[in-house]
């Protein structure tokens, strides 16, 4: 078995991260790591794209990968330029929730749609973080930010109950306390033949925790409290909500490339 | 026995805290010292207390703990 | 892909082959009017020639799949018009500012706003230089005939390969939806980006004259680091340092300037006359027939075409501007007046929306600056 000290090596480069103290990027970044060493994708055919914010500054530049870091709210159409260009990479998508679900929602309903073989992994924090901490289309209603300081008058959405109703091959959400559970979403996710979504709620202690008195171990235990595995229960769901096989976008492309005879 | 060795990068630590709460058998504490970015960074208690549960290295933010044995 | 020989061709066919011909391997676009040909011919045709077609959600994921694309080693392209054009002028920055060789055709319609879709008009000539945020400079090819369609189309794929940069061919829906006779040759100028030799770590820096360093492309064990951020010669972040701002914002905008000898380009006949006209386009057609009329009738004028809007013939437009008066004719009310302006001093326009003039109504003008 591959030893910390090895998937740190082999996967991790610029560290420390500017991450704040026990921001659950690293997390990701360490489950991401895990999870393609189990895999049998080859490091130097990953490319992570990631769009603005904290989460993308995940893979870029700590991803020991090719790394494309891209504008808000795009990840998944610059990644579904490379994966329908070379079908042989293994596109991953590191985005957070405003860059996901805000800015780009429109190209995660259409990744989803398409069904393209991509993994998108959306940090969501519940908020926009590298900002100062405005509101997010993940931002529960009369939670306080730092633009709605009189509680948010607007809404969130489950967005992976919305990518899943918007067509992909595979969601799920897990958290940064589920570490096990999510290291082998990711690796599924890898081997899934479509458009592969993966929500990982993920504390930020700077710019949520300190609104509601917590710090990164406060928010893991939240996380533990109050989610299940169980669809019945009232508490957030993790765990996977879909796992389909579809048409999928690029592997289309290309058996159409093959019946009109181009090279 | 085995020889458990518990590795810290103290100053890749930020002092999160994380490593020494999702320790089940309490192998970490805070240091007094503090690190370079002015943290107080997990020091081993008891080596020998170890499980090898490497909870420790899953949840470092930071790659700071790597557990050996 | 059409083979080589004679054509009767709308532009906008012509510039989808020249794309093939030219080797592009991945195009991604949106629909739009009067540029929809463009991709509606090439989800017909690039397959055959195992070339990725895809249509997008919108133009800004069109540009984005394109810079995508061209990171794994495919020349890419997407055309569009106005209203699409505005939305990619984020990723057009990105491209510059990454370095990505791809290829944007506008097809230039009647604006602000939606406008007129069918109607051609040509002012978004000062946005293809600077809609996008920040310093930078960039190429901008202008045809005026569908064979310039189709070979301007291949030098915009061997400018982007050759300076690293996104080049737009800034056509019109006059000659978009033009039909003409059109010469395919057998061979065209393809050229291929530079690529990094063995143990080359630099990919985004370079002390070469030409200041282009050498692109890899991804899955190629580099661990690229490819940002929009300001960065170092090895791709890495640096967002707060003078020295990697100036170094790389410089470099930039020097990879055009430059090298502006080997990309300007442009049409004159007699640029000593009295009156020089000065158009570009669909609009040149009935410039220049007016110009052959009114020289035909005794008239001592000449004519001048970029062919390059951007990097624009400056240094000549202003050796013209010395000895001549110069009549600009273009579609559109702002188009490239302030750069003609700013070269000129003795200027005249003549001005036109929506639809283009016969030679007499362009003729009469000249005549009425003579007088």
């Amino acid at each position: 078995m591959i030893t910390a000290a090895e998937i740190k090596e082999k996967y991790v480069r610029n560290h420390p991260s500017p991450f704040c103290p026990g921001c659950g990027g690293g997390m990701v970044l360490n489950a991401m790591s895990r999870a393609v060493e189990r895999s049998d994708v080859e490091k130097e055919d990953i490319v992570a794209v990631s769009g603005i914010g904290c989460a993308a500054w995940i893979p870029s530049p700590h991803w020991r990968v090719d790394t494309l870091h891209t504008t808000h709210g795009r990840a998944i159409p610059f990644a579904s330029g490379v994966k329908i260009a070379n079908r042989d990479l293994e596109v991953m998508v590191v985005s957070g929730d405003g860059d996901c679900a805000g800015i780009g929602g429109n190209h995660l309903l259409h990744g989803a749609r398409n069904n393209i073989d991509l993994n998108v992994l959306m940090v969501n924090n519940g908020l926009y973080a590298m900002t100062g901490g405005q509101v997010a289309p993940t931002t529960e209603h009369g939670e306080r930010t730092l633009t709605t300081p009189h509680g948010n008058p607007a809404s969130s959405f489950e967005v992976a109950e919305v990518v899943k109703a918007a067509g992909a091959s595979h969601v799920a959400r897990w958290t940064t306390y589920h570490m096990k559970e999510l290291i082998a979403e990711v690796e599924k996710a890898m081997e899934t033949d479509g458009f592969s979504f993966i929500e990982i709620m993920t504390q930020c202690p700077t710019r949520k925790g300190k609104k509601q008195g917590m710090d990164g171990i406060d928010m893991l235990a939240w996380y533990k409290e109050n989610t299940s595995k169980d669809k019945e229960s009232d508490k957030m769901f993790v765990g996977t909500l879909c796992d389909v096989e579809k048409p999928e976008l690029v592997g289309s492309i290309y058996r159409q490339i093959d019946e009109l005879g181009g090279v | 026995m085995t020889k458990k060795i518990i590795k810290i990068d103290r100053d890749l630590c930020k002092g999160c805290g994380i490593c020494i709460e999702y320790c089940p058998k309490d192998v970490l504490v805070g240091s007094d010292d503090l690190n370079r970015y002015d943290n107080h960074f997990p020091e081993v208690l008891c080596a020998q207390r170890c499980i090898l549960c490497r909870r420790c290295e899953l949840y470092c933010p930071d790659f700071a703990i790597e557990v050996e044995g | 892909m059409m083979d080589a020989g004679e054509y009767f061709l709308e532009g906008n066919i012509a510039c989808a082959e020249a794309a093939m011909k030219a080797g592009c391997l991945f195009y991604a676009g949106y629909p739009i009017t009067p540029a929809s040909e463009v991709m509606n011919h090439l989800s017909k045709e690039l397959p055959k020639v195992g070339g990725r077609f895809v249509q997008m959600e919108d133009e800004i994921a069109s540009i984005a799949s394109v810079i995508g694309s061209s990171w794994t080693g495919l020349k890419s392209m997407t055309a569009t018009s106005g209203p699409g054009f505005s939305l990619m002028q984020e990723n057009l920055g990105y491209a510059v500012m990454t370095e990505t060789p791809c290829v944007v055709v506008n097809v230039q319609r009647a604006g602000p706003s939606t406008g007129q879709a069918t109607k051609p008009g040509t002012g978004d000539v000062m946005q293809a230089r600077f809609g996008s945020q920040g310093d930078y400079e960039i190429i901008a090819l202008s045809p005026n005939s569908v064979q310039e369609m189709f070979d301007l189309t291949v030098r915009s794929f061997a400018l982007s390969e050759r300076y690293r940069v996104p080049v737009i061919l800034l056509a019109d829906a006059g000659v978009g939806h033009m039909r003409e006779r059109v010469k395919i040759p057998e061979e065209v100028e393809i050229v291929d980006r530079k690529k990094p030799s063995s143990g080359e770590k630099e990919f985004f820096d370079t002390s070469e004259e030409d200041h282009v360093p050498p692109m890899p492309n991804f899955g190629e064990g580099h661990e690229l680091l490819v940002t929009g951020s300001t960065h170092l010669g090895d791709g890495s972040r640096d967002t707060a340092s003078f020295s990697a701002q100036d170094r790389l914002v410089r470099r930039l905008v020097a990879k055009i300037e430059d090298n502006k000898r080997d990309i300007e380009d442009w049409e004159e006949r007699d640029a000593d006359a009295e009156l020089v006209v000065v158009s570009y386009g669909s609009m040149s057609r009935p410039a220049r027939g007016a110009v052959k009329k009114a020289r035909e009738k005794g008239h001592d004028v000449g004519f001048f075409r970029p062919k390059t809007m951007w990097p624009s013939p400056e240094e000549r437009l202003k050796e013209i501007g010395e000895g001549s008066k110069v009549l600009l004719a273009e579609l559109s009310l702002r188009g490239y007046r302030m750069e003609v302006e700013r070269c000129v001093d003795d200027l005249y326009v003549y001005d036109r929306l929506n639809s283009l003039p016969t030679v007499d109504e362009v003729y009469e003008k000249i005549l009425e600056v003579l007088r």
